[in-house]
């Protein structure tokens, strides 16, 4: 007997994509599995079985919603698969499989998705992870505050959860943190938050503006593999850097003071920063990491990182002191002083 | 950049050390108040010289009855209203444009004029009011969009005209007379604009210093460095150090932009209230791109928060900290006045960069206003 075919050839997500049927299946089927191909995955089973012989997991979840979907340097797919990659590898963790989320809205070009899907799959590939689950399901069409016009291009978001094996000897947290450790950045800063804001803001800026977004296990493998006395690690994501050494104050109660000079950033993210009046410190990083490592180390991991290919900007950029009251304070280019502070929320660029 | 910087700030010292006496000077646009502070430049001044910030910011002049109406544009029926990010959260009487986003309204934020127009083509039933905010910097690119707008016959554009004049605030400052000045630091880009030599009545009818400069710390030194040998020699002249960018009679295509498209009218400013031709209304031949015509809307009186001193803060009668809601009530978080709302604003770079430095000119600011000698 002859399968029929449900409806014409679709080039566009519609709702029935996720109604669950004959066209979810060839959405799954034709579109989804096929570049992200692996035996669990492949069984569309309610739940995926994963063999384990012991030892600490890590487990975490992010949900990604960025616009444009594809981006100067990246887009969305590779954007969920770093992120989550990321969460894991700064706790200290080697990150093994990932559940792949997805809400697709309707109107969705099915060569966006499948483009998305391609970087996704080469993404896991350079990360050496597996998506070993996931789920799809179908958005109507958002529509605009009068309710009749749609809004300018469809969406598509996205939630990984990964799991990661803490590996073994590796202690890291603020807690660890004293005067006269060092502060490490693995490279340029806020290059994506500016390449991001860039395209949406209609301003084009030297083509090199591209997003750092990356998967930095292997990065921070080589620098945990040094044996090195690393206290704490983390993604400079939302809220830049700035952000990263507010939490380490806060949480350590001591200062940290930093050398504007010290702190990698192109050229061209300095211009796009003075034009849209954003302090570069604040801006989001996809690929980049903060590190507090003791004193004596900073240069033996600032050689490591520069050995690597997403680390070859790497720089000790400042030192955590016990001056009192505790804040994060930057030595400028001009050598003034000035406090750094963690940014509130949206930044926006300015008008003129 | 500190080989260049440093002797500059040794003879800034040595300026100051020369007069002697207390020098008060303002930086009249909110780009140089944050480029100031994000710079460090604050923490290397002379003990004796004191920078305070005036009208400079657009987003915090914008009289609150112009937010209102904002408001009251973007929630009528059909209406995109297209405005700069900044004027989002700033707060009106019925809450700010963020909000009405939130509950419905179709709020965009725009970089350019020209993003808005291009709504109005692409929507040509709806109407899209662009809430057209800024000094001369921003003002001759919504001139040129109602021309456009104009050319091709796009009768669903308007503008809600609330861009105004710097240098009739500066005037209107020193006829004012309680702020003690000796010189003003003349905004780089908006002297693209209007030309160095716009500023001549400042140096000739009050007899106050004025240097023209741009935004990188060698710049702003410079520009102090000039300003305070005015004030040694006695002397009160218009003086550029933004040489290459700025020239002295400013942008003749863009002059002539607005010159076409606006006529200057008394307007209201936060705080500071109707100051005499220092906006810009659309001119007679182009009313019908006026979003308050077209709509009918009056905007209503400005009802300031009764903790808010946004309008001391931008004459530069008082330093933030002195207001008794900064930092406490009014936080970038929810603003209460507008000079902590936009990126330019003096209350959030005070609270950005300078909050709780140890020995800084934040919590131990001293009043404002000692007599000029």
């Amino acid at each position: 007997m002859k399968t029929t075919t449900v409806g014409a050839v679709h080039d566009r997500i519609v709702i029935a994509h996720g109604g669950g049927g004959e066209l979810m299946g060839r959405l799954i089927r034709e579109h989804i599995l096929p570049p992200l191909h692996n035996p669990h995955l492949a069984t569309l089973g309610d739940s995926v079985v994963l063999p384990w012989a012991g030892g600490d997991l890590v487990f975490t979840t992010d949900s990604y919603v960025v616009t444009p979907i594809e981006f100067p340097g990246g887009d969305i797919g590779r954007l969920a698969v770093c992120g989550t990659v990321n969460d894991l590898a700064v706790m200290g963790a080697v990150p093994l499989v990932l559940s792949l989320g997805l809400i697709l809205e309707e109107g969705l070009p099915l060569a966006v998705l499948d483009r998305v899907l391609a970087s996704i799959a080469a993404t896991a590939r350079e990360a050496d992870v597996q998506i070993v689950t996931g789920d799809t399901k179908v958005i109507e069409r958002r529509t605009t505050g009068d309710g009749a016009s749609p809004t300018a291009s469809p969406g598509l978001f996205i939630n990984t959860a990964g799991i990661g094996r803490l590996r073994s000897g590796v202690r890291l947290g603020l807690e660890r943190v004293v005067a006269g450790d060092a502060l490490l950045v693995t490279g340029p800063i806020a290059a994506h938050g500016l390449a991001v804001m860039s395209v949406r803001s209609g301003l084009e800026f030297d083509s090199s503006l591209r997003s750092d977004v990356a998967p930095l296990n292997g990065l921070i493998a080589a620098i945990l593999d040094t044996g090195a006395d690393v206290k704490f690690l983390r993604d400079a994501t939302r809220g830049g850097v700035a952000g990263v050494l507010a939490d380490i104050c806060d949480a350590s109660g001591l200062s940290l003071v930093i050398d504007e000079a010290r702190v990698p950033l192109s050229v061209t993210a300095r211009h796009a920063a003075e034009m849209l009046g954003l302090d570069p410190l604040t801006v989001a990083n996809e690929g980049c990491c903060v590190a507090v490592v003791g004193g004596g180390d900073a240069e033996r991991i600032v050689r490591v990182c520069r050995e690597h290919p997403l680390g070859n900007q790497a720089a000790v950029i400042g030192e955590v002191t016990d001056s009192r009251p505790p804040l994060v304070e930057l030595v400028t280019r001009a050598g003034g002083r000035r406090v750094v502070q963690r940014p509130y929320g949206e930044e926006l660029p300015r008008i003129c | 950049m500190k080989d260049r910087i440093a002797p500059l700030v040794e003879e800034l010292h040595h300026c100051c050390r020369e007069v002697g006496r207390r020098i008060q000077l303002m930086e009249v646009c909110g780009t140089h108040t944050v480029a100031l502070f994000r710079h460090g430049i604050r923490a290397l001044l002379p003990a004796n010289l004191r920078l305070v910030s005036g009208p400079g910011c657009p987003v915090c002049v914008t009289a609150q009855r112009h937010i209102d109406a904002a408001i009251e544009l973007a929630t009528q029926p059909g209406v995109i209203l297209a405005t700069y990010g900044d004027m989002l959260r700033v707060p009106g009487r019925r809450g700010s444009l963020e909000r009405v986003r939130a509950a419905g309204a179709d709020v965009r934020v725009v970089n350019s004029v020209l993003t808005a127009l291009e709504l109005a083509r692409q929507h040509s039933a709806r109407p899209v009011v662009f809430l057209g905010v800024g000094f001369e910097t921003t003002a001759p690119a919504t001139a040129a969009a109602v021309l456009k707008a104009e050319r091709s016959g796009l009768m669903n554009f308007f503008v809600l005209a609330c861009h105004k004049l710097v240098v009739p605030a500066m005037k209107a400052l020193l006829a004012a007379g309680d702020v003690p000045l000796d010189g003003f630091l003349a905004p780089g880009h908006v002297s693209v604009i209007i030309g160095s030599r716009a500023y001549e009545p400042i140096t000739a009818e009050y007899g106050r210093a004025v240097v023209v400069a741009g935004f990188e710390p060698e710049q702003m030194l410079r520009g102090l460095v000039a300003l305070v040998k005015q004030v040694a020699d006695g002397r009160a002249a218009v003086e550029n150090v933004y040489t290459g960018v700025v020239s002295d009679q400013g942008n003749a295509v863009a002059l002539a932009l607005l010159q076409r498209v606006f006529i200057a009218a008394d307007t209201p400013w936060r705080e500071l209230g109707v100051i005499p031709e220092s906006g810009l209304e659309l001119a007679p031949a182009y009313r019908r791109f006026d979003a308050l015509v077209h709509f009918g809307i009056e905007p209503g009186a400005d009802q300031e928060h009764p903790l808010c001193r946004c309008g001391e803060v931008i004459t530069g009668r008082v330093e933030p900290p002195q207001c008794p809601a900064f930092a406490d009530a009014c936080t970038p978080m929810s603003p209460i006045g507008p000079c902590m709302v936009s990126s330019e604003g003096t209350c959030a770079a005070w609270y950005k960069y300078g909050r709780g430095a140890p020995g800084d000119h934040v919590r131990q600011s001293a009043p404002i206003g000692e007599p000029r000698v």
